[in-house]
């Protein structure tokens, strides 16, 4: 055996040469495996914090304290206090004196307009519900808090350019960074002076955005809620729940204990299995040509909505159940139906009741994974604008990720905000059902 | 609600009908159950199904007959006492005109001459003003239709509710005179709830043949108007079609190509993104992780799944596809703010968990004796990954893809947010492209007739998904199950 200097040729070094060799390439493999899931989390903490550090501001709203005196002869001169008249009345006028209060000194047109441009368009609706609710502050001097317009608000938000900083604003100086020429700031500089004098004179204060969660949908997105979004997304569900649950289990039963294995049962398994596989918005598809076309169901109503998700949920509910009453060991049965049992005693009585909490897990996923969906229901007609809150399931509404979406189309930068804002109370609601179906599994699941 | 109140009814009739039907089979058997068949809960609840299921029934047919029923004795009513010559000037001068489409010359109104969309819009007005809507612009006897129309919708109802209440108690007393003791009431019950049963378990197999001919039927009626050959082999998409005839570009160019290669360019870059990572991370978890990294990280992985397909298609617009095209802008690349790159990798996020889950099960399925045997002849870890337990569990990891494939291809919300309306026909990740789902959803949302070729052709793309999506998951099934045998 010959050896070089330098190199290693005995089959001990040579051995050790390759383990290294190999023993690298086992470190690598598994940095890929670490860095795969790291990716994975780094993408999911991305999406996380890009959500809630675009919505967050969102729960917040900038409002500007008002002494609206509501004049009898403007709003219900004949004093019927008929809710009628009260809905039609003219409150803008209201509203725009008590602005016009604030400002004294603004007396041309072109001032009073932007004074009146500082509050939410839709100010004569806060005032208008506040007197549908109570019709004797006709003739009164209230005091009531109004939505900033949206964008003064994202501007204190300092969402938007010209960067305002709102507590140096407050103490009066003028340190507004106009970095961005006048054609692409969002205020004027006159808008800003007098903006910043409502602030001086304390008026315009963060307040926490109730509108957000007691409005329809709407135009200014100052007073866009969610409220009648998630109406419509409850009552979607519930038709969903109140079809597929029993639909399913019985089908899962019937499935499971019952079916003789043929060729039909075969078919039907098979069938169960693609359905679970098949594009959602197919789904849609079938919704719009058979429940809308063939049997002329309203347009973008929940019904429709819920009749759709049932289908699609449908699969998930089956297998899940299927799933649960396999667990339940033949033990049990042969108990019940030894004592004298019919097959569908021993069913109810003994079998079910063990295999609930496995079905009441898959539902539960299965209702996750309908009030997440989307592209069904735009086929369905359920993108329409609302901005009256349902009332039944036969009512016009959006869902709740619909509504995400609409939004997301949406050009003002307050859209982007409150859009976010939806997607974090959509996750909420989805955390709260998968962890009421992990803890549902954690406490009931028994191994036999 | 009205028709909840008939059902109310129903309902509380059944109940009444559950107690009775009980408390006879107890009487019957002169207090002593053994005597009796079936337990006397049997007998109520026979009593209760007699009553309730022939009454629903009824209800269920009767509900989409009866708008039907009186709206043609509305039409009825119009053709016979409005649509007469005397009238005829009137109608002129009312909104009806311009509903009907009245000329000038015609000294008739026959309503079998109506067009399909003009006659749709009388039934509607006459529904609104049944309903009480605003009837302003019509002449009053519009009013007298409307009120034919809801004083039989009023009789129907009154009908209904009595027909149906009628039925439930003639049901009940039926079932009711039949209780003895030696009624055969469990057999008569259970045979009920296993029909029910295999009814459920039909909605199945109904869904299916509802989607394949529904979309069968609307794609051979867009197949009529626009030959097979143009929609599969065409270059050129362009469904808007012209609102008048004379309008330049009036035909519609409808070559679904560019949409099947835009599909199969994001799903690619999806896949491009899922398959390593998720194929890494399931290896990582079953092979090397430790039980607590595995209880925390999976759980956690599985959030990627549950977050809805709206908020990925948000997070990729506002801000993976700015990102790459302030990437490609620092290093002098044009990249579209709508690129398939954006739209595709995100969903390839979606894809990870899918991925990963489904080849986590495949290589925890495959048997510790491969992998002692591995070791024993002196195998890394690694080695005994690639060189025997991923080569044993590559059908299953096949079919895993296979159906993450599919869930891409049938991806909607992420493409409608991320990716591009234009039909362009490339292969440049970075330029915007489109999908089979985008434009079923840009050729469905908002108002549509349901005869142009624009919205059929929304139900060929739909067939021709579904018909893809289809065969990936037979294929992929029947893959996992052939693998899943091999090991069992």
């Amino acid at each position: 055996m010959t050896t070089n200097a330098g190199s290693v040729t005995t089959p001990k070094e040579k051995m050790r040469a390759t383990l290294k060799h190999r023993y690298a390439a086992e470190k690598r493999f598994q940095a890929y495996g670490i860095a795969a899931i790291l990716i994975a989390l780094a993408m999911l903490v991305t999406l996380f914090v890009t959500i809630i550090g675009n919505g967050f501001t969102a729960f917040q709203q900038y409002t500007v304290h008002l002494d609206v005196t509501l004049y009898p002869q403007d709003i219900d001169p004949d004093g019927t206090g008929d809710p009628e008249v009260l809905s039609k009345a003219n409150y803008q006028s209201a509203v725009n004196d008590a602005m016009y209060a604030l400002f004294p000194e603004a007396t041309d047109r072109q001032a009073r307009r932007a004074v009146r441009e500082l509050i939410s368009p839709g100010a004569n609706y806060v005032i208008r519900d506040m007197v549908m609710d109570d019709p004797s502050l006709v003739g009164q001097r209230i005091s009531v808090r109004v939505p900033l317009a949206s964008e003064y608000d994202q501007v204190l938000k300092g969402n938007v350019d010209p960067v305002v900083d709102f507590t140096a604003f407050k103490e009066g100086s003028t340190s507004v960074d106009w970095s961005l020429s006048p054609e692409e700031r969002l205020i004027s500089e006159k808008q800003a002076d007098y903006l910043q004098q409502l602030i001086r004179q304390g008026e315009v204060e963060a307040s926490f955005n109730r509108w957000f969660f007691t409005n329809g949908d709407s135009r200014q997105p100052e007073l866009a809620g969610i409220w009648g979004a998630a109406v419509g997304s409850m009552f979607t569900l519930m038709v969903t729940l109140a079809l597929s649950f029993p639909i399913g289990v019985s089908a899962a039963v019937y499935l499971e204990e019952f079916a003789p294995k043929n060729r039909l049962t075969d078919i039907i398994e098979v069938n169960i299995n693609n359905l679970a596989a098949v594009p959602s918005i197919v789904f849609g598809l079938l919704g719009l040509a058979v429940f809308l076309q063939f049997f002329g169901m309203p347009r973008s109503a929940p019904l429709v909505g819920g009749l759709v998700l049932t289908l699609m949920t449908l699969p998930t509910i089956i297998i899940a159940s299927r799933a649960a009453l396999k667990s339940v060991p033949p033990s049990i049965r042969e108990a019940a139906l030894g004592v004298g049992a019919s097959k569908l005693q021993c069913i109810f009585h003994h079998v079910l009741p063990l295999a609930m909490p496995g079905m009441l897990t898959g539902t539960i996923i299965g209702m996750a994974q309908a009030l997440g969906e989307t592209a069904p229901l735009l086929m369905i007609g359920m993108v329409a604008f609302v901005v009256d809150i349902p009332g039944s399931p036969l009512d016009p509404a959006t869902v709740m990720p619909v509504q995400i979406y609409l939004w997301s189309d949406s050009p003002e930068r307050a859209f982007t905000e409150r859009t976010s804002a939806a997607i974090m109370c959509l996750l909420g609601f989805l955390i709260l059902m998968n962890a009421a179906a992990v803890l549902l599994r954690k406490r009931f699941e028994r191994r036999w | 609600m009205d028709t909840i109140l008939v059902i109310v009814a129903i309902v509380l009739l059944a109940a009444a009908g559950f107690v009775m039907g009980r408390r006879r089979a107890v009487v019957r058997s002169g207090g002593v159950s053994r005597s009796l068949h079936s337990l006397p809960n049997y007998h109520g609840h026979f009593v209760a199904l007699w009553s309730a299921v022939p009454a629903l029934i009824l209800l269920v047919l009767w509900l989409p007959l009866e708008p039907t029923l009186a709206m043609n004795a509305a039409l009825d009513y119009f053709q016979q006492h409005i649509a007469e010559a005397n009238n005829l000037e009137t109608i002129r001068q009312s909104k009806l005109a311009l509903l009907l489409g009245l000329s000038p010359d015609q000294t008739t109104i026959r309503l079998e001459d109506l067009a399909a969309d003009q006659f749709g819009l009388l039934q509607t007005e006459i529904r609104n003003m049944a309903a009480g809507g605003a009837s302003t612009g019509h002449a009053a006897f519009m009013q007298e239709v409307a009120d034919v129309y809801s004083g039989y919708r009023e009789t129907s109802y009154i009908l209904m509710f009595v027909v149906c209440l009628a039925l439930a108690g003639a049901g009940a007393g039926f079932a009711w005179t039949r209780i003895a003791p030696e009624m055969r009431a469990r057999n008569h019950v259970e045979r009920a709830i296993t029909w029910f049963m295999i009814l459920c378990s039909t909605v199945a197999i109904l869904t299916t043949v509802g989607i394949v001919l529904s979309l069968l039927f609307e794609a051979m009626r867009f197949f009529a108007q626009i030959p097979v050959t143009d929609f599969i082999f065409g270059l050129h998409w362009s469904p808007q079609t012209a609102i008048r005839e004379d309008q330049v570009g009036s035909t519609g160019a409808f070559g679904a190509v560019p949409l099947f290669a835009g599909t199969i360019l994001i799903s690619l870059i999806a896949m491009c993104v899922a398959v390593p990572v998720g194929l890494f991370s399931a290896i990582y978890m079953a092979e090397y992780a430790d039980n607590r990294v595995r209880a925390v990280v999976k759980p956690i992985l599985e959030i990627l799944a549950g977050i809805p397909t709206v908020v990925y298609g948000f997070f990729a617009a506002l801000t993976v596809a700015p990102f790459f095209r302030g990437v490609g802008e620092s290093i002098g690349l044009d990249v579209s703010s709508e690129s398939a790159l954006a739209a595709g990798m995100v969903m390839g996020i979606m894809i990870i968990p899918f991925v990963s889950s489904l080849s986590d099960d495949v290589i925890t399925a495959v048997p510790q004796s491969m992998r002692e045997g591995s070791y024993g002849l002196g195998a890394t870890k690694s080695e005994t990954i690639t060189r025997v337990i991923l080569p044993a569990a590559l059908p299953g990891v096949v079919g895993g893809i296979l159906l993450a494939v599919s869930r891409a291809i049938g991806e909607t919300m992420i493409v409608v947010m991320a990716a591009g309306l234009g039909a362009n026909l490339t292969a440049n990740p970075l330029e915007a492209v489109t999908t089979v789902t985008v434009q079923i959803v840009t050729l469905l949302v908002g108002d549509q007739e349901f005869d142009s070729p624009k919205t059929l052709a929304a139900f060929a793309l739909g067939l021709v998904l579904f018909l893809m999506t289809l065969c990936l998951n037979i294929i992929a099934l029947h893959v996992v199950r052939k693998y899943r045998e091999q090991y069992e």
